[in-house]
């Protein structure tokens, strides 16, 4: 069975260890590695530390897992992950890649917000992949919200957000959550898709939010998710999701930072209660342990 | 994703260096091995795995023969790609099949990985090869997973058992025996069992997992994962290894431009064979395996082999063989000259294809401003001329030429471009075939596409140069791509092409070469 893995897992022998040494630095290294930093930013918060710990004179290893903390707190915190939902209807539209979660998600965001007294409309603009409409019809159901299915096979997913909103505005409902079939971004036409969809929206009323879901097992290859997202359908926020599992997921801190999006929401279980707020210092603590 | 590009680039760079050198020393091997190291993390190739891989490289190198053929950048790739294909796979495994029928596979994975709509894909693929597939919703966790797989089923055109409505109800272990004794009562041939995704960590769906594997006893466990997953490949893989113990695995969302490092990882680290790979969203988006195509894949060294494969199901072998002829007979004309073209647009996308070599990052842009209207053009202005205009070019004077821009709705200056560019490379051609230079099927090998260790030969002779070797010529873009601007109507990619550097091109011709 998989470990639960933590960065302070991985460095136990090293902060065992009595002094820091150049093992020190190279387990460490392979520790932020193995968490999916990317060796750019692995080799960043090494070189940092290094400099940190000459400057200070640090010897002891325990003080370099907290300035490690810090550090990568620090990070993580320079960007605000609340959510903006002041408009009403509030619309979010949700987007990503396949199989990243994004209808689970919606589920979970429903009843997150029904929860904090909103009233929630879900609209089920995945209207590509089999079963996705009922797949999200069975969430809506658990979290006691109303859906907005598509009147026919096949439908424009547009004109299902379209009716989203529309249903939201006459039912005098305050959150409006839009679902988008998954898509890989290097296809040019869904991606296109995913502008109209917006822009559709948009006629009706502003759009909150664009979530983009990520999950948390992607490897580097999720900046370059994030940069086609963001190019098309105009991302306003990360959710992460699946950090229940063995992965760690930090790749988010190399997306947070190049494109400058702030992660929102994290998701880390199949349950309906288990998608919670971004807070780096929750956040550096699971991962550094 | 400028950022991702430059990894390519460096690698390159540093391969750069080393071409200028005879031999390689030491640190030309640690900085190459150290570039590639960093290209292999950058594509969540498991660290571990890295570290081994990267050892093996420089001992490899470090011993290498230096007065081989190859030079020494050559060289490091060489290993390079040896070692990768070596781990991807080297052989390839077919799925095996039961002496016995029903065939039991059992699909596992991750949430989200894509179980389902590869048990539609491969259904879809046996049932196409004459069996009879029956898939079993044995996932009854995520919300319509059944309805789903019953989609597919439909979609695939292949039977479906889901006797429970799913959702958290019902138990998958008795529905996986269930349907697989109904496969045995109703004669169906091969049962694929498709499964809830679990996380690695998840002890109890695990042991639900191997649950229904005790239960139905399969031929093969194919474990089912996304070629985006990151370091986490290896956990996951070591999980499932234990718990299911699979037999194979398959790839998936391999259309999306992840390196899929992962593939790397799990072989390395699972040693089990990865049988397929799934790279679209429509059923038919399911192929075997190529290890080799992977580790070009993964280092960003381009699919030759698809570009070529591709280009050979198009071109068509005799006419090769016959404009080959009338090359060396000296009786090249606008017809031959037209049949290569509409080959060429046969063979489908030509951005797609050019995208495919490698290096063809760096080239992106290039490829972009690539106006395939050239192409319709320049056919368009042929196809206006009469047979005998295009069996003898010399006879189109003044008027001639008028009559056929007007039929092809283009200026004259466009139609005399187009008859320089043919002359002159009718010319070339010429020499080339008389020159025995042998780039004619079944005369030998192509000059700086095999004999690459020396100095390329200068862009002005390959510029002509269309090898009468069908794989070679749809590969030849590779050598000058200012010809497809210049030889095919001085398309506005032309200026974009030709600023790319003769090291680029070097690069990308070596590469072709010295990459395998």
């Amino acid at each position: 069975m998989a470990q639960r893995w933590s960065i302070s897992n991985a460095l136990r022998g090293m902060f065992q260890r009595e002094t820091i040494t150049d093992d020190t630095w190279d387990d460490l290294e392979t520790a932020l590695i193995t968490a999916d930093f990317g060796p750019d930013i692995a080799e960043e918060v090494v070189e940092a530390l290094r400099a940190d710990v000459a400057r200070l004179m640090i010897d002891d290893p325990r003080e370099l897992k907290r300035m490690l903390r810090e550090r990568l707190e620090e990070r993580f915190a320079a960007y605000d992950p609340t959510l903006t939902l002041q408009e009403r209807p509030a619309v979010i539209l949700v987007v990503g890649v396949n199989g990243v979660g994004k209808t689970t998600t919606i589920g979970k965001l429903a009843r997150l917000l029904s929860s904090h007294g909103q009233s929630v409309v879900v609209g089920a603009a995945d209207t590509f992949r089999a079963a996705a409409v009922e797949q999200l019809a069975t969430w809506a159901q658990r979290a006691g919200v109303e859906v907005v299915r598509p009147e026919r096979e096949g439908q424009d997913p547009a004109s299902v957000a379209f009716q989203t909103v529309e249903r939201a505005k006459t039912g005098n409902i305050a959150m409006c959550i839009v679902d988008t079939a998954g898509r890989l971004q290097t296809k040019g036409g869904l991606m296109d898709e995913l502008g109209k969809i917006r822009r559709v929206v948009e006629k009706q009323a502003p759009v909150s939010e664009v979530l983009l879901v990520l999950d948390a097992t992607t490897g580097q290859n999720g900046v370059a998710q994030a940069q086609a997202f963001i190019e098309h359908a105009g991302v306003t926020g990360l959710v992460i999701t699946k950090l229940d599992g063995s992965a760690k997921g930090g790749f988010v801190l190399a997306v947070q930072e190049r494109t400058g999006i702030p992660i929102k929401l994290i998701g880390q279980g199949e349950g309906i209660d288990d998608l919670t707020g971004f807070t780096p210092h929750v956040f550096v603590e699971q991962l550094v342990g | 994703m400028a950022a991702f590009g430059s990894l390519s680039t460096r690698l390159t760079d540093s391969l750069a260096k080393l071409r200028t050198k005879g031999k390689l020393t030491p640190s030309d091997i640690d900085g190459t091995v150290r570039e590639i190291r960093r290209a292999l993390l950058d594509a969540d190739v498991a660290l571990d795995v890295v570290k081994d891989f990267c050892g093996r490289i420089r001992e490899r190198a470090l011993g290498a023969e230096v007065a081989s053929s190859l030079n020494p950048a050559q060289q490091v790739v060489q290993i390079v790609n040896q070692e990768l294909v070596a781990i991807l796979g080297g052989d390839q495994r077919r799925l095996e099949l039961a002496k016995t029928p029903p065939t039991i596979i059992m699909l596992a994975g991750l949430q989200g990985a894509g179980k389902t709509t590869l048990a539609g894909k491969l259904a879809k693929h046996l049932a196409g090869e004459g069996h009879t597939p029956i898939l079993v919703a044995a996932d009854l966790q995520r919300p319509n997973a059944v309805t789903q797989l019953e989609v597919v089923a439909g979609q695939a055109g292949v039977a479906v058992y889901a006797p429970e409505p799913g959702n958290g109800v019902g138990d998958p272990v008795k529905v996986a025996r269930d349907g697989v004794a109904l496969a045995k009562s109703r004669q169906h041939d091969i049962v694929i069992v498709d499964t809830a995704g679990r996380l690695g960590v998840d002890a109890e769906l695990m042991q639900q997992a191997a649950k229904i594997r005790k239960a139905i006893d399969p031929d093969e466990v194919l474990f089912v994962i996304d070629a985006m997953i990151g370091q986490d490949a290896v956990a996951t893989a070591k999980a499932f290894q234990e718990g299911v113990d699979f037999t194979g695995v398959v790839l998936t969302k391999l259309d999306g431009d992840a390196r899929g490092g992962a593939a790397l990882s799990i072989r390395g680290v699972t040693g089990r064979p990865i049988l397929f790979a799934s790279t679209g969203e429509r059923l038919e988006d399911f192929e075997p395996f190529h290890p080799d195509r992977m580790a070009s894949r993964i280092l960003d060294l381009g699919d030759i082999l698809t570009l070529i494969e591709q280009a050979q199901k198009s071109f068509d072998e005799e006419e090769a063989r016959r404009v080959a002829e009338a090359m060396l007979t000296d009786s090249f004309t606008l017809e031959d000259f037209l049949k290569q073209l509409q080959q060429v647009r046969k063979a489908g996308n030509f951005k797609q294809m050019l995208g495919m070599l490698p290096g063809a990052k760096g080239l992106r842009e290039a490829i972009d401003g690539f106006d395939e209207g050239e192409f319709a053009r320049t056919e368009a202005i042929i196809l206006s001329m009469t047979p005998r205009e295009r069996k003898q070019s010399k006879i189109l004077n003044g008027s001639r030429r008028l009559r056929i821009a007007r039929g092809a709705g283009v200026t004259v200056t466009e139609v005399n471009q187009l008859m320089q560019r043919f002359d002159q490379a009718a010319k070339m051609m010429k020499t080339v075939a008389k020159g025995g230079m042998p780039n004619i099927p079944g005369m030998g090998p192509v000059p700086g596409a095999h004999g690459m260790g020396k100095r390329q030969p200068k862009q002005q002779v390959s510029k002509g140069k269309r090898s009468g070797n069908p794989a070679k010529r749809a590969a030849q873009p590779i050598e000058a791509p200012a010809q497809q601007g210049s030889v095919f109507g001085g398309g506005q990619a032309a200026p974009n092409l030709a600023d790319m550097s003769p090291e680029d091109q070097a690069a990308l011709q070596k590469m072709l070469g010295g990459g395998r």
